[in-house]
């Protein structure tokens, strides 16, 4: 029997849904015409003004907005409130040096944790359960995003954040964890750790919500298997509020997309051109309801497939499946997003040459991220000491920039394979999708 | 006076070191001195040859990275204690040996190391006091 947060909403007939996207996108455009210069900037380029938009059929005369205009417009450009009336930031990785900030009103926080309240309860839960957040907590969404919704349903919340495996297992067998929020690749970690230590039976989980990385079928079932449990899909991304912009539900067949807040498109990412339903395409979003960082046709870079097929579970909002790839050359590694270009950024701020190799590689489910650097003559030395000090100042440099560690390996000049006279950048050695 | 030491970087890949002394051994490059330091991830060779000149312009040809620092060739008894003699008085004085290797060469009872010290002024001093030879290139025979 299927269980539901805002039964009203998440199972609204879809003619109220679509006059309740009409209703929210018209006054949305209103209020980024009117607040956000560098949206308006856009619009007037387009020759389009809020008079020419009456409902989500006119939404494709909006221009889009992509990550590089998060850079330009960086840190207030984007802003649809002034920031007395903003109570958070969340942030993520830019494509180079600046990272993404968004910003939130009250209202926005709440609409982002009931989100994800829907998504706890499409797994399962209900205020007898006790959801363990292993997602990072700060200025990652993972942890604050399922942490506000556990508090909505009324979950005893454990909020461990990530890493420490010891401790997380102490936790979930001395509290009783009943549902586990993390990356799919630590889930599994997690699992094994379990089985290593024979403590399945002091497991009291039933499901887990997992996301912020690619994980395809095959480890949902070895997730499934090994904790005995049932693993649901969650999606989302900081530029549109954080996880649960879409999520599972008892059907496993796609994640439904909170349609009352977001309206979704397929674009073919080449030429912008609307796509039809089914089609596979790039995702873009539209956030109708949210006040701070209020972004419109927002291109996620994330290739999927929309369906509206009628679903068992009586949700009506449109079902997206799982990513199916990027149309930029953006990672996710360990759950966190890397830009080969941030790489390059360091690389030249450093004084290196900006030739380098990036090999990605999933080793006992922990992503391994190692970089190939050309060694530099300036940084050379008959020293050892000085050459690893110069090497730990790079590394150093990288883990400030990405947010997350990466291995250097020194190479020498010229080394780094180029195949045409195009080097390849990136080699990822994981079967994500 | 000093002598040249070259230092080559070498990735941590078999038959680094193989390609570096067959390029010299082409060029016809005398190797009298090789010490390797390593790390987990990467390495350097340290060597004196012959010609320095020559054997850096093949190495940057081929696209290696190197830096030529300047060493002292020291004159020790090549007799048990020989070694630890002159350390001793270097320790005494305060004088860090940052690394150090040995030629090659003998001659009549004699060894030679290569040392790089952290004072060089005052290396000298102490070495100067105990009448310890400093080799010249000339002596070893390299250009």
């Amino acid at each position: 029997m299927a269980n539901y947060y805002q039964k009203e909403i998440e199972t609204m007939p879809y003619e109220q849904l679509r006059q309740l996207q009409n209703e929210r996108l018209v006054k949305q455009v209103r209020h980024v015409w009117d607040n956000v210069p560098y949206y308006r900037a856009k619009m007037q380029e387009k020759g389009v003004t809020p008079d020419d938009i009456h409902g989500v059929e006119d939404l494709h005369k909006l221009p889009f907005l992509k990550k590089d205009d998060l850079r330009e417009a960086y840190p207030y450009g984007l802003m649809g409130k002034p920031l007395s009336e903003c109570v958070r930031i969340q942030s993520t990785s830019g494509t180079t040096g600046k990272r993404v900030v968004a910003f939130y009103t009250q209202h926005d926080i709440d609409l982002w944790e009931d989100c994800c309240a829907r998504a706890i309860v499409a797994a399962g839960g209900t205020k007898e359960d006790v959801v363990h957040v292993a997602y990072g907590y700060g200025l990652f969404t993972g942890g604050p995003g399922l942490n506000g919704g556990s508090h909505r349903v009324g979950c005893l919340t454990l909020p461990l954040s990530s890493g420490n495996t010891e401790r997380q297992l102490q936790f979930m067998t001395d509290l009783g964890s009943t549902i586990l929020c993390c990356t799919p690749s630590y889930a599994l970690y997690l699992a094994e750790s379990i089985h290593e230590k024979g403590i399945q039976d002091q497991i009291k989980l039933k499901a887990g919500i997992f996301g912020a990385e690619a994980w395809t079928e095959d480890m949902r079932r070895d997730i499934e298997n090994k904790l005995g449990i049932k693993a649901y899909d969650i999606y989302g991304l900081t530029e549109t509020s954080g996880p649960g912009v879409a999520y599972e539900c008892e059907a496993q067949t796609g994640m439904h997309i909170n349609e009352d807040h977001f309206i979704a498109e397929i674009i073919d990412p080449d030429t912008g051109e609307v796509l039809p339903e089914g089609s596979k395409g790039e995702l873009v979003f539209t956030a109708i309801d949210k006040e701070a960082f209020p972004l419109l046709r927002y291109r996620t870079r994330d290739i999927c497939v929309l369906s509206r097929e009628k679903c068992p579970c009586g949700r009506t909002h449109v079902k997206m499946s799982k990513p199916m790839g990027r149309s930029d050359d953006m990672l996710i590694i360990r759950g966190v997003n890397v830009f080969p270009s941030q790489i390059e950024t360091v690389l030249l701020q450093q004084g290196y040459a900006a030739n380098y190799q990036i090999i990605v590689d999933r080793v006992n489910n922990t992503d391994t991220f190692e970089i190939m650097v050309e060694m530099n003559p300036g940084m050379f030395s008959d020293s050892l000491a000085k050459i690893t000090q110069a090497e730990k100042q790079l590394v150093d440099a990288l883990k400030s920039m990405l947010g997350i560690a990466a291995k250097v390996k020194l190479v020498t000049p010229k080394s780094i394979t180029r195949s045409e006279g195009k080097a390849v950048r990136v080699i990822d050695k994981r079967k994500l999708y | 006076m000093n002598i040249h030491q070259i230092s080559v970087f070498l990735e941590n890949r078999t038959g680094q070191l193989a390609q570096i002394t067959g390029l010299l051994a082409q060029a016809h490059v005398d190797i009298r001195a090789i010490s390797i330091a390593e790390t987990a991830d990467y390495g350097l060779a340290r060597m004196i040859v012959d010609d320095s000149y020559k054997a850096s312009s093949i190495l940057l040809q081929h696209g290696d990275i190197l830096s030529m620092t300047p060493v002292w060739a020291v004159e020790v008894p090549d007799t048990p204690g020989g070694l630890s003699d002159l350390l001793s008085v270097l320790a005494e004085r305060h004088v860090d040996v940052e690394y150090m290797y040995s030629l090659f060469t003998h001659r009549e009872g004699r060894a030679y190391m290569v040392m790089k010290v952290t004072d060089e002024a005052k290396f000298l001093g102490v070495l100067g006091e105990h009448r310890i030879k400093v080799m010249t290139k000339a002596e070893l025979g390299l250009k």
